[in-house]
This record gives C-alpha cells, sequence and structure tokens, in this order.
C-alpha cells in the first residue's frame, strides 16, 4: 500500500523511505517554500509601503486591498505544493462569485472567512515559517557538507569531517520531519471548513460515520438490555426450577415436568446468549479487538492461524468495523471456500489499521455475487477506509482492508 | 462441611437464588453483594473460604468481577475462586486461568446453577482447591486446537474435556461407566500423545492440560 503522505511513509518504512521519493519530495516542498515566502515577502512589502505612501492621494486602496487579498493567491499556491508530500486532496475553499466581473469576485472573497483565514497564514508563513524552512534546510544538508569540506589540508580536523559524515544521512528525515510538520499546519489552515464548498463531501462522509457510530451504540444497548433483563431472569428461573426440583422426586410427573422446563429455559438461555454474541461481542468492549478476534477463531470450523499484534487499544469504532469485517470473512470462508485453514492477520502502521483475510480455498469471490462482501465494503468505507479482495479462480483469496484510526 | 462462601452478583433476583441455594445445602453466606468494589470489602471483612462471583458488574458494567476475583485472588494466594459467567469466549476464562496458583479455581456458565445439585458439588470442589471448567469452554478449547488432538482417539479425546472440566480420574470413570484402570490408561496416552509432563493427578494436570488447549 502506498503511503499518502511524507510523514507516513517516514514512519511506515524508516530505511526504505530512503530509497523513495519522499526524501526529494520534502526537499522540493521546503525549496519551493523558501523561493515562494521570499518572493511574496518582497511583493508583499513593496505593495503595502506603496499603499502606505500613496495614502494620502486616495490610490493607495488599491495596493492595500492588493495586500489584503494576497493570502487568496498564496493559498492557492500552498495548495498545490503541499501535494508534493501530500497526496490526499485539498479543495479550494471559495465560492463561486455570485456576480460575473471583478467587482461581484471583490465582494464574495472580501466576504468570506477563508479569505482572511488565508491572510492569516500568508502573514505567518511570510513572518515565521518561511526562513524555517531556510534554517532547516542549511542545517540538514549545508552545515554537514561545510563540515566535511572545511578540514581539507588541516590534519587536526578530522573529527569535523566525522560530524559531518553522521549529520549527513540524518538530513532526509529532518527535512520530511519539518516537512510533515509544515504541510500539516498549511492542510489545517487552508482546508475548507464547515460549510465551505469542499467540505460538503467531508460533511457526507462525517454523517454517514456517525449513522454507524449511532447504530454501533444501539446494538451495545440492546445487547446490555437482554443481558440485564432476559437473560438475568431465565437463569433465575432456572434455579428456582432446580430448588423445586429438589422437593421433588425425580420420577413423578410433576418432577418429570420440571426437569423437562429447566432443560428449556436452558436452550432459551443458550439462545439468548448467542444472540446477544452476534448483536455486539461484549469481549470486544472488555478484551479488545485481538482477544474479540481469537474467540472468533475458536469457534470457526476452518483451522485459523492469528497473528494481531497491536500496541494498545484502537477506537471503539474502528474496533468494532474491523470486528465485524473479520466475522463476516470468516463467515465466508466456512460458508464458501472449501479452504482447510484460514489466516487473520492486524497491524498499526502508524494511523492505519491494515487488516488481512486469507484462505487457501477454490477462490472467486465474487463481491456482485453477495451481499456479504458489498455489505463488507459499505462499513469499511463508512469508516473511511478501503478493502480490496484477491480471489482469483483456484484460489487463494486474500481480503485486504485498510482503516484509518483518527 | 459447610462453607463461608461470599457472592457477588448485581441481580437481586438471581442473587437471593443463589443465597437459597448455597443455604439449603448447608452453606453459610455471610455477604452477598452487587458490585465489584463491595466485593473486595467484603472478602477483607469476612475472610471466606470461596468467593462466587458474576463476571459483568457495576461498576464500569465491563469484566468488573472477573477483575476483582483476580485481584482479591493475587492479595491472597489462598482464595478459592468461583466465577460464574454468561460467557463462552474464551478470553474471559484465559484471564482467570492465567493466575494458576495451588487454589482452587472454577470458571462456570450461569445457566448451571439451575442444576443444583451440581453447582453447589462445584463450590465445594472449588473451595477443596480443585479447578472447574464449564464444558462448553473446554469444547471451544478443543476446538481451536485441530491439528495435535487428531492423534487422539476418541475415546481419548472424551476423556480430555473431562480432564480439562477439572474431574479427578475416578469421577472420570463413573462419568463413563468405564473401570479407573481403564481412566487411567487414556491419561497415559493422551498425555504422552500431547507430551505433556504432569503427574498424571490433581490441579496442577488440568492447569497444564488447559495451558496445552489455549497455546
Amino acid at each position: 500500500m502506498p503511503s499518502r503522505t511524507a510523514w507516513h511513509a517516514l514512519a511506515r518504512h524508516p530505511l526504505g523511505f530512503l530509497a523513495s521519493q519522499w526524501p526529494w519530495r520534502a526537499l522540493a516542498y521546503l525549496l519551493s517554500g523558501v523561493a515562494l515566502g521570499a518572493v511574496a515577502g518582497v511583493v508583499l512589502l513593496f505593495l503595502a509601503a506603496a499603499g502606505l505612501v500613496s495614502l494620502a492621494v486616495a490610490v493607495g486602496a488599491v495596493p492595500l486591498l492588493g495586500v489584503a487579498l494576497s493570502g487568496v493567491f498564496v493559498a492557492r499556491v500552498e495548495r498545490r505544493r503541499l501535494r508534493l508530500v501530500d497526496l490526499d486532496p485539498a479543495p479550494d475553499p471559495h465560492r463561486r462569485p455570485g456576480r460575473p466581473g471583478l467587482r461581484g469576485w471583490l465582494e464574495t472573497r472580501l466576504r468570506e472567512p477563508a479569505t482572511w483565514r488565508e491572510l492569516g497564514f500568508t502573514a505567518v508563513s511570510l513572518s515565521a515559517l518561511w526562513w524555517m524552512d531556510l534554517l532547516v534546510l542549511g542545517f540538514a544538508l549545508v552545515l554537514p557538507v561545510f563540515l566535511m569540506t572545511s578540514p581539507a589540508g588541516d590534519p587536526g580536523a578530522w573529527p569535523w569531517l566525522v560530524v559531518g559524515l553522521f549529520l549527513l544521512p540524518a538530513a532526509p528525515y529532518t527535512v520530511t520531519a519539518w516537512a510533515g510538520a509544515r504541510a500539516a499546519l498549511t492542510r489545517s489552515a487552508l482546508a475548507p471548513r464547515d460549510g465551505e464548498p469542499g467540505a460538503e463531501l467531508t460533511e457526507v462522509r462525517a454523517s454517514r460515520a456517525r449513522l454507524v457510530d449511532a447504530f454501533d451504540a444501539e446494538r451495545r444497548r440492546i445487547e446490555r438490555d437482554l443481558h440485564d433483563g432476559a437473560q438475568q431472569r431465565l437463569v433465575s428461573v432456572s434455579v428456582m426450577l432446580g430448588m423445586a426440583l429438589l422437593d421433588t422426586d425425580p420420577g413423578s410427573p410433576a418432577g418429570r415436568q420440571l426437569a423437562a422446563a429447566r432443560g428449556e429455559v436452558a436452550l432459551a438461555v443458550d439462545e439468548l446468549r448467542e444472540l446477544a454474541r452476534g448483536v455486539h461481542p461484549k469481549a470486544l468492549t472488555d478484551h479488545g479487538l485481538a482477544a474479540a478476534v481469537g474467540n472468533l477463531t475458536a469457534r470457526s470450523a476452518v483451522p485459523v492461524t492469528v497473528d494481531v499484534r497491536l500496541p494498545y487499544r484502537l477506537p471503539a469504532a474502528v474496533e468494532s468495523t474491523a470486528y465485524f469485517v473479520v466475522a463476516e470473512a470468516l463467515a465466508n470462508v466456512t460458508r464458501h471456500s472449501r479452504a482447510s485453514r484460514a489466516e487473520v492477520g492486524a497491524r498499526l502502521e502508524t494511523d492505519l489499521l491494515v487488516l488481512t483475510v486469507g484462505d487457501d480455498g477454490a477462490g472467486g469471490a465474487d463481491p456482485a455475487g453477495g451481499t456479504g462482501l458489498v455489505g463488507l465494503a459499505d462499513r469499511v468505507a463508512a469508516a473511511d477506509g478501503r478493502l480490496r479482495l484477491s480471489s482469483p479462480a483456484g484460489g487463494p483469496t486474500l481480503l485486504h482492508v485498510e482503516i484509518p484510526c483518527r | 462441611m459447610p462453607l463461608n462462601v461470599v457472592l457477588a452478583e448485581d441481580s437481586p433476583l438471581l442473587r437471593d437464588g443463589l443465597i437459597g441455594v448455597l443455604t439449603r445445602f448447608g452453606h453459610r453466606v455471610p455477604a452477598a453483594v452487587g458490585d465489584a468494589g463491595a466485593l473486595v470489602a467484603a472478602v477483607r471483612e469476612h475472610s471466606p473460604d470461596i468467593v462466587v462471583t458474576d463476571v459483568r458488574m457495576p461498576p464500569d458494567n465491563s469484566d468488573d468481577g472477573l477483575r476483582a476475583a483476580i485481584a482479591l485472588r493475587r492479595e491472597r494466594p489462598a482464595l478459592p475462586v468461583l466465577v460464574l459467567s454468561q460467557y463462552i469466549e474464551q478470553s474471559y476464562a484465559a484471564h482467570l486461568l492465567d493466575l494458576g496458583g495451588d487454589s482452587g479455581i472454577g470458571y462456570l456458565l450461569k445457566d448451571r446453577v439451575g442444576d443444583v445439585a451440581r453447582f453447589v458439588d462445584a463450590v465445594a470442589r472449588v473451595a477443596a482447591g480443585a479447578t472447574v471448567m464449564d464444558p462448553e469452554v473446554v469444547r471451544q478449547l478443543l476446538r481451536r486446537r485441530h491439528d495435535p488432538l487428531q492423534r487422539l482417539t476418541p475415546r481419548e479425546r472424551e476423556v480430555l474435556s473431562l480432564m480439562a472440566e477439572g474431574h479427578s480420574n475416578a469421577s472420570i470413570a463413573r462419568e463413563l461407566f468405564v473401570t479407573e484402570a481403564a481412566v487411567n490408561k487414556h491419561v497415559g496416552g493422551i498425555l504422552r500423545k500431547l507430551d505433556l509432563h504432569v503427574d498424571g493427578r490433581g490441579h496442577r494436570r488440568v492447569l497444564a492440560v488447559l495451558a496445552h488447549l489455549r497455546a
């Protein structure tokens, strides 16, 4: 799975990252940041000065208006630059002007909060960030080279050469770490907020996620009600019947009736337990994903190897999506695959849960064929995740699911 | 021998039922409580012969009862603990089995208490230091370990289930209507095939068998 951001790439494969294009992208990001900062800084200073000087003769308002709207242009370039280190889209937060022409454009832009947010970001960017880009580049690249080359011919200065040699391999990490921080800041300042045009898609996703959350909360409530209500009462009834049996001759008609009643109650308790587990597995809440998946595979007819290693408990919504994915996938393995064994794996890669369910069965699983796989894909999509299935005829089948844990 | 039992169960109806069952068989229940905090306090106050507790209880309505029992057992390694559970899932029983130790451990599905004589017998056995595992939980464990169990004969698998539930050779013999000598032979065969080096009897054998099944 390719990384979506430079940070992600850095954290996932700290060594492989060196051979990827991400360090170069981060370098390009910072270099272009320095260039943009220098050019924009000079132009804006000139505009501001010109505006203030000529303010006395009224035309000064024009350059000052230019300064006020400069954020719109700087932000447009920044959002484009962002793609160097962050592949997720950053849509334009501006509305289409209500009227054609320059006047309409000005009216719309000056009323939008996004415009002023962008101006603020430009001010911060020019006063505080671009020279930091320069500083990081200087420290990460120029300093080691300087240290390594300066002692040429001076036999006493070789320790500097060693220091330089050690610093240089760190440069890609320093550069990428700062580029990532800069990009995260840029995204949070310049991406659309609620109610802004590009935000609509985000809102639809959020509402879908809320629906799934509400659905999960409801399942938890039903499970709790079943447990606290019907299950407890039935167990109490079973104890009462057991006590009554003690006082009854087991061979008598009453004794036989009581024993039969207790048997029926036991079956009802069993069925309720199955039902409650299907509605919401309590072990998932109590013990987490690894234990709950372990419990699932204990019930599977096909032998399953489990390799779930997670450093900490994941958000409840992620755990429950992941659990139901594994449950449905294992049910499919049992029902359709004719597999002799299956395996379930889960890893956390930075903030992405990567789930795999594989089997050595007949393959040919088709999402169009049954509702199970489609339901899985929907559920994963609602959690903003992705599901991929490889199931050639003749097998093996591999299901690969990624769910972000944000 | 009458036992002092501290009981923890949050449903008042079932709590009263359990008190009725235990006292009917001559045991005493000095404290019957409805949440995990009160359970810990009651055990400290009454130093019972055994604790019988529900898994899911206030305050968090998670596995508070189970966790309180485990904490109590760490505090008092000689305290026998019998957990009544609504869950077959092995992740609950596993927490209890990880305790090890020499005093009794029990994990039974709640609906077993309907068979009151058997339930009271389980309480007495755990109090005496035995391990008692619910047959349904054992069945799940057996189902999980496909490969090594293939080598066992069907009769050996039956014996293994009963061993894992905590039965002695004598009681396995009664259960299967065979002689104790025959059971001895099966047990030897099982331990050899599973490569388990334990004394063929008692509490440690049960723990070793369960540990093998869970591995």
